[in-house]
Formats: C-alpha cells, sequence, structure tokens
C-alpha cells in the first residue's frame, strides 16, 4: 500500500472505530425560517437599509435610467478604464470611458490599472445585504471583480431574496460554480479595534438597483 | 406544605442565619419545615474537582436521606444545581439503574428557595420588611443552570422598604467556582476585583445573592478592603420583618 | 486507534495554566486591549443574534447537523473526496502534522515555487505549516492583517479573531516601518497602516503562484469548500494564484450543499457580530478559466479521531471556531490566549486542546474555569463545554495516584461526608481547629494550599453553633419533632 493510501485507510479506521456503537444521531430538525413571508417592497426596502449600512453606495433606477446612471457613476468616480465580462450588455458600458471587455482573459496588470468594474450579478439578499456572484450572466470570473478598486454592481429589484435559507436555495441548482458572497466593501478591525473600511478587494462597492419586470433579470433584454 | 430543609454543608458549618432564616420564612408562610438530620454535603465540589467516583457515595447519601420528602428546599443555587443537573449525570457513571431511577424521582422536586416560593407555593411578596439600599448578584448556577431568571428579583422588588439598585454586568461570574477560587487563585482574585467594583459602584450596603459561596467570596474580598458593604443571602433579606 | 503516533511520554506538557496567567494578569496593555476587544464584540454579537427570532432553531439544526456528521464521519470524507476528485481537484489524506507539513511542501515545490500567500488558518498554525515550509526554504507570507503582523513581530497570537490585540497602533506603525514600508513616512492612523498593509500585499497577491488556506467548511455532497472572511485577502489568494492548496481538519466537512444556509447565519453572526461577513468564497474543484488551475484538498486528522472517541468530548468537534466563547469568557477576557499555550485558546481551547494532545500534556486546561457557563450559551452550536470539562476533570481526577495529596484530601472528605456522625465531628474539630487563624474575628492567613483564598479575602471563622446545633435547640425547647 503506498503511503498515501495507508493514511487514508488509517485515519477511516480510527473514525469507524471511534464512532463504533454510538447512538446514532437524532434526526435534523430544520425549524428555523426557510422563506422570507414579507411583501417584496419591504424586502427590497431592507435591502437598500442593510447596503447603506455597510457604507456601499445605492441608487435605484427604472431600467431605462440605467444605462446614464452606470455613465454618471463612472463619471462621479472618475473612471477611464471599465472593465466589463463579455456578456455585459453594450447599452450598459458609457461610451465616454474605454471598456476592457474580458474576451481573452485580461492580465493582471490590465485589471489593476483598470478603475472600475461593472457586473451584473446572480442574486441578492436583503436580509443581510448581500450581493452574489456565481460567474453566471453578465459577471464574468472571479479575478475580474476582485482586483479593480471599484465594482460598481446592477441588481434587478426581482433578484433580490429575503433570507439566507432562500438564497443558498437558489445557489444549489449549480453549486459547482465559483461562488463569491460580497456583504459590503472589505474591513478589517485588527488595529486596535478601530474599522478600517477598505482593505483587499474593491475598496468602493457602488450598487445600482433596477426596477425590472423578470424579463431582464434573467437576461432576455428587450 | 411540607418542605424537607437541605440546608448544605456550607450554610450548616459557616452560615447558619441562611438556615435559620430560610425556616423562619417558610414557617412564616405557613409550611412546615423538616430537617432530616442525616444530611451531610451534596458532594458538588468532589464532581467539579473531577473526584466524580468519589461523590457517588455524596449522591446516594442524599437520595437516601430525602428520597421520602414532598418537597426538598435548599437556599443554594449551586447545591440545588448539582442535583437536578448533574446527579443524573453521576448516577449513570454509577452505574446503578436503582440509583439512577432513584435520582430521576427525587430531583424535580428538589428547589432553589426562591424557586420553590414563585414557583411552587405561588408567593412573590412574602411580607418582608428591609429598608436598606440593596443590590443582587446573579449568581452563575441560578442564571444558567436552573435558569431562575427574573424570579429573585421580583421577590425582592417585593420587600417593603428596600432600595434595590441593579448591579452593572451582573450575569458575570464573580470568580468563585469551588476549587478554582484556590487552584487559579490570582484568576479568581482579578474576577473578584471587578465585582466589588461593580458592587461599590451601586452605592449598595448589602450585596445580595442565593449562593452563600459567592457571598463568601465577594464578601471576603470586600471586608479585606473595608469596603464598608455586607452580605446578606436573599434568605435573610425575605426573612427580615418589620420590628414590632 | 493509530491514526496519530504515540502520544503522552516524549512530547512536551504545556505550561501549567496558573503558572502562565501570572504572567498574562500583569500585563496591563494586554488586558486593556483584550478587556475592550472582548467586551464590543460581545456587545455586536448580542445585537446581531437578537434582530432573529429563529436563532435557537438555528443553533439546534447546526448541533444536529453536526453530530449527523461527525457519527457517519467516514462516509461523508469518502463522499467529499469523490465530489472534489470529480470536479478536477485532488485529495490528500495526512494523519499528523508531520505527514500533513510533507505532503504540503512537496505540493509547493512541484509548483518549483519558493515562496506562498496564506489565508489565515488556525489548522496550518495548528500544524506549524510556516516553520515546516521555512525549513525546506519555502516562504510562506500571511495576508491576514492581523496575522501578517504578529509574522513580521514574530510573535505568537493572542485571540482568534483579533490575533494582534495586544499590539497598539504605534509598535504596528514601528514594526511597518521596519519592515514592509521602510523609509516611509508612515502615521499611526490605522488607516495609514492598513493602507501600508495592502500597497504591500497587493504586490504580492498579484505575483503568487501558489496559495494555501484553510477552510471553514467543506460540503460533501458537491465537494464545495468554502472561506469566510472580511479583509478581501482570501479572494485574492483562491483567485489568482495557479495552485490552491487547501488544509482542513476532518471535522469541518458538512453533509450536503444546504446545510451551508445554517453555518453562514451562524458563523457571521457568532464571530465578528455581524449579519454577514463582508466576503465568502465557495468553490468546487477546479473551474477552467477561473481561478486556480490546480486544486489540493488536505484533510487533516492531528488527534480528531481521538476526540471523536470519546462519546461526551465528540461534540467538540462540532466547533465552528466562531470564538464566541472566548468573548464571553471571563477567564480568557483577563488572560489572552498565550496562557492558554495553545494554538486554541479560551473555553474551545480547554477541552480541545487537551482531547487533541493527550491530557497528560495538558493538565491543568480542563481546571482553566469557573464552570460559570456563558460558553454554552452563546456556542453556536451548542457545545456543552462545562459537561466536556467536568468529563476531562474527572479523568484527570481518575488518575491522580494513590499519594497524590489532592487526591488523598478528598477522598478523606467523602468518607466524613458520607457519614453524619463523621461529619459532625469534623465541624466540631474545625471550630476548635480555626482557633490558630482567628485574629481580631477574622481570618486572614490560611495554610497552604488554601493560602490562595486568604490571598485576596478574610474569612469569618466558623460560628459557635452550627444550623444543626440551632435546630436540635429549638426543638427541644419547643418539644417538637
Amino acid at each position: 500500500m503506498s503511503a498515501a493510501a495507508a493514511a487514508k485507510s488509517a485515519i477511516l479506521r480510527a473514525v469507524q472505530d471511534a464512532v463504533a456503537g454510538a447512538p446514532d444521531a437524532a434526526p435534523i430538525s430544520r425549524d428555523y425560517s426557510q422563506r422570507d413571508e414579507r411583501s417584496h417592497t419591504t424586502v427590497i426596502e431592507e435591502f437598500i437599509d442593510r447596503l447603506q449600512d455597510y457604507k456601499a453606495h445605492v441608487e435605484r433606477v427604472e431600467v431605462r435610467g440605467l444605462s446614464s446612471c452606470i455613465a454618471d457613476a463612472c463619471n462621479r468616480y472618475g473612471v477611464q478604464r471599465l472593465v466589463a465580462p463579455v456578456d455585459v450588455p453594450p447599452e450598459w458600458t458609457p461610451s465616454e470611458v474605454e471598456v476592457l471587455r474580458d474576451v481573452a482573459q485580461l492580465s493582471l496588470a490590465e485589471l489593476d490599472g483598470s478603475d472600475a468594474v461593472l457586473t451584473g450579478c446572480a442574486l441578492a439578499i436583503a436580509q443581510t445585504g448581500t450581493i452574489v456572484l456565481d460567474g453566471g450572466a453578465r459577471q464574468g470570473r472571479r479575478a475580474l471583480s476582485l482586483v479593480p478598486d471599484r465594482h460598481i454592481c446592477v441588481v434587478f429589484e426581482d433578484q433580490v431574496l429575503g433570507i439566507v435559507p432562500e438564497g443558498i436555495a437558489r445557489l444549489s441548482a449549480s453549486p459547482e460554480r465559483p461562488i463569491t458572497f460580497i456583504s459590503g466593501p472589505s474591513a478589517t478591525s485588527d488595529i486596535e479595534l478601530s474599522r478600517v473600511e477598505g482593505v483587499h478587494g474593491p475598496r468602493m462597492l457602488h450598487v445600482i438597483l433596477v426596477e425590472s419586470p423578470l424579463a431582464y433579470s434573467e437576461g432576455k433584454l428587450e | 406544605m411540607k418542605a424537607a430543609l437541605f440546608i448544605t454543608c456550607f450554610n450548616d458549618t459557616l452560615f447558619p442565619q441562611v438556615g435559620i432564616a430560610t425556616t423562619h420564612l417558610l414557617e412564616r408562610l405557613g409550611h412546615t419545615v423538616e430537617f432530616p438530620e442525616t444530611q451531610t454535603c451534596c458532594g458538588q465540589m468532589h464532581y467539579n474537582t473531577g473526584y466524580q467516583q468519589e461523590a457517588i457515595p455524596l449522591v446516594r447519601h442524599f437520595v437516601a436521606g430525602f428520597r421520602d420528602a414532598e418537597v426538598v428546599v435548599a437556599p443554594s443555587a449551586s447545591c440545588v444545581g448539582m442535583v437536578r443537573d448533574l446527579y443524573p449525570k453521576a448516577a449513570i457513571l454509577s452505574g446503578d439503574a436503582q440509583l439512577i431511577a432513584e435520582v430521576d424521582a427525587l430531583a424535580p422536586r428538589v428547589y432553589e428557595l426562591g424557586e420553590f416560593l414563585v414557583k411552587r407555593a405561588g408567593v412573590v411578596d412574602v411580607g418582608a420588611y428591609f429598608p436598606h439600599r440593596v443590590t443582587y448578584h446573579a449568581t452563575c448556577h441560578s442564571l444558567r443552570v436552573l435558569r431562575v431568571g427574573d424570579i429573585p428579583m421580583q421577590l425582592l422588588r417585593a420587600v417593603k422598604g428596600i432600595d434595590l439598585v441593579e448591579l452593572p454586568h451582573v450575569a458575570e461570574c464573580c470568580g468563585f467556582g469551588g476549587t478554582f477560587a484556590v487552584k487559579n487563585a490570582d484568576l479568581s482574585t482579578a474576577m473578584l476585583g471587578d465585582k466589588a467594583r461593580d458592587v461599590l459602584d451601586t452605592g449598595a450596603e448589602v450585596l445580595c445573592a442565593a449562593d452563600s459561596s459567592c457571598l463568601m467570596h465577594i464578601g471576603g474580598g470586600l471586608h479585606r478592603l473595608r469596603a464598608g458593604v455586607r452580605t446578606m443571602h436573599l434568605a435573610e433579606v425575605l426573612a427580615s420583618v418589620e420590628e414590632g | 486507534m493509530a491514526a496519530t503516533p504515540a502520544r503522552g511520554r516524549s512530547l512536551p506538557v504545556l505550561p501549567a495554566f496558573p503558572k502562565a496567567v501570572k504572567i498574562a494578569l500583569a500585563d496591563t496593555q494586554l488586558r486593556r486591549n483584550l478587556a475592550k476587544a472582548t467586551t464590543t464584540i460581545r456587545a455586536k454579537r448580542a445585537r446581531v443574534v437578537e434582530e432573529l427570532a429563529d436563532w435557537e432553531e438555528l443553533r439546534a439544526a447546526g448541533a444536529a447537523i453536526k453530530d449527523e456528521t461527525l457519527r457517519h464521519l467516514d462516509h461523508y470524507l469518502l463522499q467529499l473526496e469523490e465530489a472534489v476528485t470529480r470536479a478536477g481537484g485532488r485529495v490528500h489524506w495526512a494523519r499528523n502534522a508531520v505527514e500533513a507539513n510533507t505532503i504540503i511542501a512537496r505540493l509547493v515545490r512541484d509548483t518549483g515555487a519558493e515562496r506562498v500567500v496564506k489565508v489565515k488558518s488556525l489548522t496550518t498554525d495548528e500544524i506549524r505549516l510556516n516553520d515546516a515550509l521555512a525549513s525546506v526554504g519555502i516562504t510562506a507570507v500571511e495576508t491576514d492583517l492581523a496575522e501578517l503582523i504578529i509574522q513580521l513581530a514574530h510573535e505568537p497570537s493572542s485571540h482568534i479573531l483579533v490575533p494582534a490585540i495586544h499590539k497598539n497602533r504605534s509598535e504596528i506603525r514601528d514594526l511597518f516601518r521596519r519592515t514592509i514600508a521602510t523609509g516611509q513616512d508612515l502615521s499611526d492612523e490605522p488607516k495609514a497602516l492598513a493602507g501600508a498593509a495592502r500597497a504591500y500585499l497587493r504586490k504580492q497577491f498579484l505575483s503568487a503562484q501558489v496559495a494555501i488556506s484553510g477552510a471553514n467548511v467543506a460540503v460533501a455532497e458537491t465537494g464545495t469548500v468554502g472561506v469566510v472572511e472580511s479583509e478581501g485577502n482570501g479572494r485574492m489568494c483562491l483567485t489568482l494564484p495557479r495552485t490552491l492548496i487547501t488544509v482542513m481538519g476532518i471535522e469541518k466537512v458538512l453533509p450536503t450543499f444546504r446545510d451551508l444556509e445554517v453555518f453562514l447565519q451562524l458563523l457571521p453572526r457568532s464571530s465578528t457580530g455581524e449579519r454577514m461577513n463582508p466576503y465568502t468564497s465557495l468553490w468546487t474543484g477546479v473551474t477552467p478559466g477561473d481561478g486556480p488551475e490546480a486544486f489540493h484538498l488536505v484533510l487533516l486528522d492531528n488527534g480528531r479521531t481521538n476526540v471523536l472517541a470519546d462519546e461526551v468530548g465528540r461534540q467538540t468537534l462540532r466547533c465552528i471556531r466562531c470564538s464566541a466563547c472566548l468573548n464571553i469568557c471571563p477567564v480568557y477576557a483577563r488572560t489572552g490566549g498565550h496562557a492558554y499555550g495553545s494554538v486554541y485558546p479560551g473555553p474551545i481551547g480547554a477541552i480541545l486542546t487537551p482531547q487533541l494532545l493527550g491530557l497528560e500534556r495538558a493538565k491543568t486546561l480542563p481546571y482553566a474555569s469557573s464552570l460559570c457557563g456563558a460558553c454554552y450559551e452563546v456556542c453556536p452550536v451548542k457545545i456543552n463545554i462545562p459537561d466536556v470539562l467536568l468529563r476531562l476533570r474527572g479523568q484527570v481526577g481518575a488518575s491522580a495516584g494513590q499519594w497524590n495529596p489532592e487526591a488523598m484530601t478528598m477522598r478523606q472528605l467523602a468518607a466524613i461526608f458520607s457519614s453524619p456522625t463523621r461529619y459532625e465531628r469534623a465541624q466540631r474539630m474545625a471550630r476548635y481547629g480555626q482557633r490558630l487563624f482567628v485574629r481580631d474575628g477574622v481570618i486572614n492567613r490560611l495554610p497552604g494550599p488554601l493560602s490562595g483564598w486568604s490571598q485576596a479575602r478574610d474569612l469569618q471563622p466558623l460560628p459557635a453553633q452550627s444550623f444543626r446545633d440551632w435546630w436540635r435547640e429549638r426543638r427541644q425547647k419547643t418539644g417538637g419533632a
């Protein structure tokens, strides 16, 4: 037996010996909330409230105002080079900025040299103010939304769920995707417990919350 | 009701006035107090220090002495905690099926004084009079093992003339912990210091609690500091009546 | 039960807790910082827990899921291996620290890299990975700010969550000026210090070929591994380098993807007192075009199967390393991590360390507690820490030699207390014997081991009449029962 196989079988054997004769574990009762019973309006309001609590910037727009909203944000932050996943709709990207689409895998230097990244999201969770990316539609690979210093994220209102179990349930359709939960900008309290916002990862998170009928958030445009 | 009094070795030997007060209080409320004289010690010190086999004879002795009682009342949350929470485990350790059964039958009938008054005797105002500034420390056993909740404060609030002040950090351990006070004396002292500071911050004249052990520890520290604060057991405050 | 090598005889014993405590108690800066840290986090935790109406139900589910996992741990580990392998990752099994470090060093050397970036991981501290890598010429750069600080300062961590809590801002500035920010005019504002760390670490992230991380969870059903963090260094390490090596204790596995819904609520609220920590990364094996091209998962036993074998101690393995117990513990708040002599401090450390290392090596840790029970109340997976402490104390007591003074005293007292006659005689003897110690109506000095008591407290003398004396006298007077 190889050393690797020996270690594996020894550990498994030790585990089996350890629990041999132990009583069965009690059945798992899931009496916690599985669904948010509140109205969607309330859920949206809570989402915005939580984002603001994290000091993320939040704006609400209707679909037809989305493009100009993105353009305004880029303007406000002085964005000249904007990174975007390949499937971000052309209407989203402002004409005044240089758009770096991740067609052939932008290099780290290019990502590092950019000013902001624009993505959509997979879903959001209101209770915790969380935006989830899973590499699906309009999100691109993880490095895109990690290296640039500003992240402009488009969230459609009907992507916003109420509580964590709802989010996990939706993600469990494709659990093998690389999933990132983002709940505000990065932070540390390691120096004398004073909270400093923005360590690594984008130090600025700008969320554009779009009112929408279902069709838009599922990638069916117009 | 006929209440069998478990005085606890602590109170019996060091704080008899707690037992005397408990007796007077229960009799004043119309209950009959019995004192099974074979009682000694619940065995908590042994069990908690790790001498659990040695505690088993003490468990047996307690059960033998109280098995026929209608209800057992003790002015000590930690000893009652020992009986209700740890006696079942000690019985299992003994492997004696009969002891396990006897403990299961007896434990639910064993009450800390405050619990007994409010939950069994159904009384909150015990007719006490104690015109002093008092602060109450919630001992760990009463709070987390017996989960008496607000009971002691309810009883104290009903005392005529009392000036009851809330103790800051009331739920924090005083640092007694049985043999912990001796095995980890420095830590125990550090915790005592903070508890004493909280007591002094209330301006209270009297520190009250449901456990003589904690009172002995905090009171001993306050006395060393010449702080001018005395300790009284919950039973003593509740037993106090107006002169004449 | 041979998954770990023989313990006890040749391995070092941890310093006795009461001795280590003396040093900690005297460190005034540590005590200030710890008091502030634990009080702050404790309050935050209480607030966010109160917000959830179903917190107790979540705790119950968390405990139940963990117990199910532990009961069938072999099954779930195999399922995990299968799922990770299917998704393009490789799984390695390590019985102990030496095996784990050997595997990891080999994996790193195979890439040709001489430097790795690390995400904070208690498990890697437990196996002393950094030292092992250094001994074969591989530098491990810590990327968590606090870990970076203590790495640069060559000091051990003093708290699971805020390891550099023992250092104040000026000390950190001076340290940075000496190391990563030489020649820079650096203020001691936390923002500036974090900025200096960011600049230094960014260079590391963008050039690193290999990253090493721990894992908070690993889902058996899907092979999904998860890391929960605040700073973003985790995302950097898990995404940018070509090779990712994750080391994980075998108890961290969870049965299903759905179970994440419980732990992603329990962990952030219990640890940093937030509704959700800033970043959580979940990945499954290798995703072409997104993140590392090679993923290795190292499963570590290192004494966990010993913990698993004890009926009462087993629940210790439910631990999700949130540190809620540390923040509520009156002992930890006054002593910090170093006094526990181990990577795992506080209440969980008091029960985990002796079980991992063997009780003989950590005999005083189960006594590092007043049994107040506050830890049990806040543990998100309901580990009955007081129960396990008592279990371990019982093992210590049972192993005490026949001539051990404490054991002898305890046996004598048990004999006395089990007979009313002997008990009453002892009371009378104590009342008599105390005269030696009573001065002006007070006992302020006690002999031998009891001197710890009188070091800080006065003791009132035993009254002349015990309660039972009073009771008998009253009975005689009234002629009643």
